[in-house]
């Protein structure tokens, strides 16, 4: 267990250096903003509790996108692909037969997007879903509780270890550097997409996430996404999340199998059958 | 006996061999507990509630409820009638009945049972985890017959008509087969949280002004706030309902409204949907360093012309919880239905060649 721990230490240690190393390097990269804390937890590290969600056009395409048609033509205006700066500098640093696989993914992203399919995110994908998400800490550990797909993590903070199994949102080890929250995560299960655009890792992928307070209302978020399998180097994405502040503001249902089931089983219906009108 | 001794004497105490797992509560019963090495009660003792005033807290004051529970156990629901006028078993005849339930069953031909995959070895089944040993014959407090109150008629009448109808048309589509196949919901998560055959395992989270419950399958992260903020307008309907919370000195007290009306409360008549009227109130606590106590109460003035009750322990488990990933495995729907579609012709061509 302690050789696995200090695996897991020197994997963080590395991957933030390489964040460092590269993100100054990279095409118009902006330093990350400096942390302003407006309120502490009972162990003092940055209260970020809350309900919070990105506004931002990240969840159709990771990289600069003018608007353009949706993929579905009956859907009109309402399913047009509103427009984006990108959050990520410049373009993702794909390895060439990756990213003639995402083009492949964005010509088939209708039938192939897991999100059609109400799959779980995966990480960072979570994170800016165009759907709320809540930050609990407790006293050990951070829940992080997603709107979509009734999406979960746990960040250990004091009991680090390796994934024990793939799954879809990953492992997530964190720590407080200062007053940044640095999760570190592992063990994806390879076939989450990055966005609605074809972007996407693999099972190697290796996410560290930095929240980042901007204050009582807002948090940075950067995530920086390793996968030697698909992309030539890590690279950044960076992008503000607001909190809910209304009052009372909670998460709400969005168990969204029920909107998939004619997608994925329509053709298994029995003869004569219609689809339910809804 | 101080807390951590006792937590010490549990853990020796619960990890007996399978099959004679105990939750002991309160001195004498555990003294019971270690000289038989077997089974203990259920109902908390004086001692245990003294010591609950020196359980840990977490830091925002909340008695501290978190960690991996199990909810595995036996005991029925309701009362069989073989049971009628006894609330509880000896100790032999409860012995008896974990081991029958631990017993290895063979499936039987042609059933869905015997092409299902075993669930001994490949899921969390019942003899995979601790078994809450408890002597009752009933989950059910209130009535105090131990069965549920009887459905109002035109309730029963229209339970009837959705079983009736979901046995008619069980494989035309996706939306005919039940909620946990489709990924939608394990009734077993509640609420009520009802144990279930495997994965029949949860873990609760506290942070400040929160608590979290989360079942293991599935695992919707219900986050139930403490700070006695209104329900969501009853135009929201949600699956789960809305969980609001307090604490009742030492009791975490949970309500939830706001049901979808098409749920149902495991164990109780099929097609019996909680209506959007329900109110299923949850009340958690300790009993000892390793176990907590679950009550709820059930009313839906649609259905039932008085609420009811029911109990179970909570005993910890080390964990830890895995993702429950369902919609994105769930092989079983494409299955299901393909050897429909295939039942389906065959039944066709045997029509045409008669």
């Amino acid at each position: 267990m302690h050789a696995a721990r200090a695996r897991t230490a020197a994997r963080l240690w590395l991957a933030v250096a390489a964040t460092f190393a590269l993100g100054a390097g990279a095409a118009g990269a902006q330093p990350a903003p400096k942390a302003i804390v407006a309120k502490r937890t009972a162990a003092g590290k940055p209260d970020i509790s809350g309900v919070w969600e990105a506004l931002s056009a990240a969840y159709w395409n990771l990289e600069d996108h003018a608007a353009t048609f949706g993929p579905v033509a009956a859907l009109g205006a309402q399913g047009a692909v509103p427009p984006g700066i990108g959050v990520v500098k410049g373009q993702i640093p794909y390895l060439p037969a990756a990213l003639a696989q995402r083009d492949e993914n964005y010509k088939n992203r209708l039938a192939a997007d897991p999100e059609v399919k109400c799959y779980l995110p995966g990480v960072p994908r979570a994170t800016y879903m165009p759907q709320p998400f809540q930050i609990l800490q407790t006293d050990t550990d951070i829940v992080i509780a997603y709107q979509y797909a009734s999406g979960l993590r746990t960040i250990f903070m004091k009991e680090h270890s390796e994934a024990p199994v793939d799954s879809w949102m990953g492992w997530s080890n964190g720590r407080w550097e200062g007053d940044v929250l640095v999760v570190d995560v592992t063990g994806q299960i390879g076939q989450s997409w990055l966005d609605r655009a074809g972007n996407y890792a693999t099972a190697s992928l290796h996410v560290v996430e930095r929240y980042i307070p901007q204050g009582p209302d807002h948090i940075w978020y950067e995530a920086t996404l390793e996968d030697p399998a698909v992309f030539s180097r890590p690279w950044t994405i960076s992008l503000p999340l607001y909190r809910h502040v209304e009052p009372n503001a909670q998460l709400l249902e969005f168990k969204c199998e029920e909107f998939a089931e004619e997608v994925l089983y329509g053709h298994l219906r029995k003869k004569g059958i219609p689809p339910p009108v809804h | 006996m101080d807390i951590f001794a006792r937590k010490a004497f549990r853990r020796r105490c619960i990890e007996a061999p399978r099959g004679t797992h105990g939750a002991c509560h309160g001195r004498p019963l555990a003294r019971a507990c270690a000289a038989a090495a077997l089974l203990c009660l259920l109902a908390a003792t004086g001692a245990a509630a003294a010591e609950r005033a020196k359980l840990p807290r977490t830091s925002d004051g909340q008695p501290d409820l978190q960690g991996y529970w199990t909810n595995n156990t036996v005991v029925p629901l309701q009362r069989p009638a073989a049971y009628a006028g006894r609330a509880e078993l000896s100790e032999d005849e409860a012995r008896a009945r974990v081991a029958k339930a631990l017993e290895p069953t063979e499936a039987e031909a042609g059933t869905d049972a015997d092409v299902h995959y075993q669930l001994t070895d490949y899921g969390l089944d019942i003899t995979q985890r601790k078994l809450n040993i408890d002597r009752r014959t009933a989950l059910i407090t209130d009535p105090p017959d131990g069965r549920l109150p009887a459905p109002r008629p035109e309730a029963a009448a229209q339970a009837k008509e959705r079983a009736d109808f979901a046995r008619a048309h069980a494989f035309d589509g996706p939306e005919t087969r039940p909620l946990g196949e489709r990924c939608l919901v394990w009734p077993h998560q509640g609420p009520p949280i009802m144990p279930t055959g495997y994965n029949s395992n949860l873990e609760i989270r506290q942070a400040p002004g929160f608590v979290v419950i989360i079942t293991e399958m599935l695992p919707d992260p219900r986050v139930v706030p403490l700070d006695n903020r209104p329900h969501i307008p009853s135009g929201v309907k949600q699956w789960l309902g809305d969980s609001r919370g307090h604490w009742d000195g030492d009791t975490l007290v949970i309500e939830t409204t706001n049901y979808s009306g098409r749920t149902q409360v495991p164990g109780t008549p099929q097609g019996l949907l909680l209506t959007p009227a329900a109110r299923v109130v949850e009340r958690i606590d300790r009993t000892g360093p390793d176990t907590l106590r679950y009550r709820f109460t059930v009313e839906d003035p649609n259905l039932w012309d008085r609420p009811w009750s029911a109990e179970y322990p909570l005993t910890r488990i080390d964990g830890m919880r895995f993702e429950y990933a369902c919609q994105e495995g769930n092989y079983g729907m494409t299955n299901t239905l393909s050897g429909a579609r295939v039942a389906d012709r065959a039944a066709a061509d045997k029509g045409a060649a008669r």
